[in-house]
């Protein structure tokens, strides 16, 4: 257990301590300025119009619920695939019904028009 | 207790420091391969073939004014350059790269860690990902970071369920999720599990493009329509951190790839790490190759292609290894 956790511990750390240490260093080492209106979200160089607390398409929003699904779906199947030899015929039929529900949700979402874009 | 202690962080500080390195020259290796695909040159003033390149854009980097503009939410756009370039760094803990070998007299293992859920490992790091961009995204307080960050995170997320079921057909045939042990069952060329998921490997890493956000799947930096994408608003080294982070993930899928469907660093003749280095840096050129080639999707074409084919693709391959490991050996 100590062997398999304390080197992944110690690379976490490591990488959040570069992770760090690389905003840091651009925050010493940067020269700085205080210039017109370089301050300003860029803009391809016009004025900034707006503000981009706009809401957002409720699209976006179906394809992250779809997202939440089958990816419950994906880690249900990880399990089974580690043990399905020992599970047998048992096991497959099991999983073949589920995987037949989520595609019956796949097939409805497909046919309301969740997953297509324009 | 010690001896681990000690054995172990080395191990990790060496892998940290040759994964970084490797980013650095991936970014030469690009520039070079893609200069050579259109007829140019590339660079050739730092060094010798351009050699001392990474580390003169390295220095101009950190000198650069880390310009943080008004509109920003100071915390969350902090936070997402270090969000997006920790976990890149966090796969490496579970691939091999070697055999167990001796050194100075002390038995090491090939891999930082062998968890016995190392296939799980990776696929929950790399869903980390996501954070960083639409994180950057959203705190920048710029149209294009926002627009950029919404449409890589809505991607991400829909290639990431394609990704995650690729490689089940693996697992299937491994029946294990430790990936030293997927690594041992791929000891001859024909073993490798590139030639018994042909479709499994073309899934694998046409997702891993995707959620690396490359071409021809870079709709976060689609330079032409949205500037920089995600990270329009950082300078310095903190839009470093995402370019770091963007070339470990490739190291990382590559790497994967590499152990999961070509036998990791199993080879004849040279030594152990030189394979693992070798057919990483093949997934590598597979990936810059791709970018030379490759126009870019329009949005609605790459959507409909992650969740109309390669979900569906990926489901089906899935249940068909399911079958024929069942009708080969399930009984029992």
């Amino acid at each position: 257990m100590f062997e398999d956790f304390y080197p992944i511990l110690f690379l976490v750390a490591l990488a959040t301590f570069l992770g760090v240490a690389l905003t840091v260093m651009s925050i010493i080492l940067g020269r700085r300025t205080k210039l017109g209106k370089k301050f300003d979200p860029y803009e391809c160089g016009m004025e900034p119009v707006g503000t981009t607390k706009d809401p957002v398409p409720v699209h976006f929003f179906m394809i992250a619920i779809s997202f939440i699904l089958f990816d419950l779906e994906v880690i249900f199947l990880l399990p089974w695939a580690v043990v399905a030899r020992d599970l047998g015929w048992f096991g497959f039929g099991a999983i073949s019904i589920f995987v037949v529900i989520i595609l019956v949700g796949y097939v409805y979402e497909l046919g309301r028009g969740a997953l297509t874009w324009e | 207790m010690l001896e681990v202690i000690i054995i172990s962080s080395i191990k990790v500080l060496t892998v940290v420091i040759v994964v970084l390195t490797c980013c650095a020259y991936s970014t030469l290796l690009e520039r070079k391969l893609v200069a050579y695909m259109q007829h140019r040159l590339g660079p050739i003033y730092a060094g010798p073939w351009g050699l001392l390149q990474p580390i003169a854009d390295a220095i101009k980097l950190m000198f650069k004014e880390d310009l943080v503009p008004d509109r920003v939410e100071r915390t969350l756009y902090t936070l997402a350059p270090i969000l997006s370039f920790v976990p890149s760094l966090l796969v490496f803990a579970v691939v091999p790269f070697s055999s167990d070998f001796t050194l100075f007299g002390y038995d090491v293992t090939g891999v930082i860690s062998d968890l016995n859920i190392g296939v799980l490992w990776v696929f929950m790091i790399t869903g980390f990902g996501v954070y960083g961009v639409v994180l950057a995204g959203w705190s920048s307080g710029s149209k294009w970071s926002l627009l950029g960050g919404i449409r890589s995170s809505a991607q991400m997320i829909s290639y990431e369920l394609s990704y995650g079921l690729s490689i089940v057909g693996v697992i299937l045939l491994a029946n294990t999720l430790s990936m030293t042990e997927i690594v041992g069952q791929q000891d001859s060329i024909f073993s490798w599990y590139i030639f018994r998921q042909p479709l499994g490997f073309i899934l694998f890493f046409t997702c891993a493009v995707a959620e690396t956000n490359r071409a021809p799947f870079d709709m976060a930096e689609a330079e032409s329509e949205l500037v920089g994408g995600y990270h329009t608003e950082y300078s310095s080294m903190r839009f470093a951190s995402f370019f770091v982070g963007e070339y470990a993930n490739m190291l990382a899928a590559s790497a994967v790839a590499a152990t999961l469907f070509l036998g990791g660093w199993q080879g004849p003749l040279l030594p152990p790490i030189v394979w693992m280095m070798l057919k990483v840096f093949f997934g590598m050129f597979i990936f810059i190759w791709l970018r030379g080639t490759l126009p870019r999707f329009r949005y609605d074409q790459l959507m409909n292609f992650g969740w109309k084919v390669l979900f569906p693709l990926a489901l089906l391959n899935t249940m068909v290894t399911g079958l024929i490991v069942m009708l080969t050996n399930g009984t029992n």
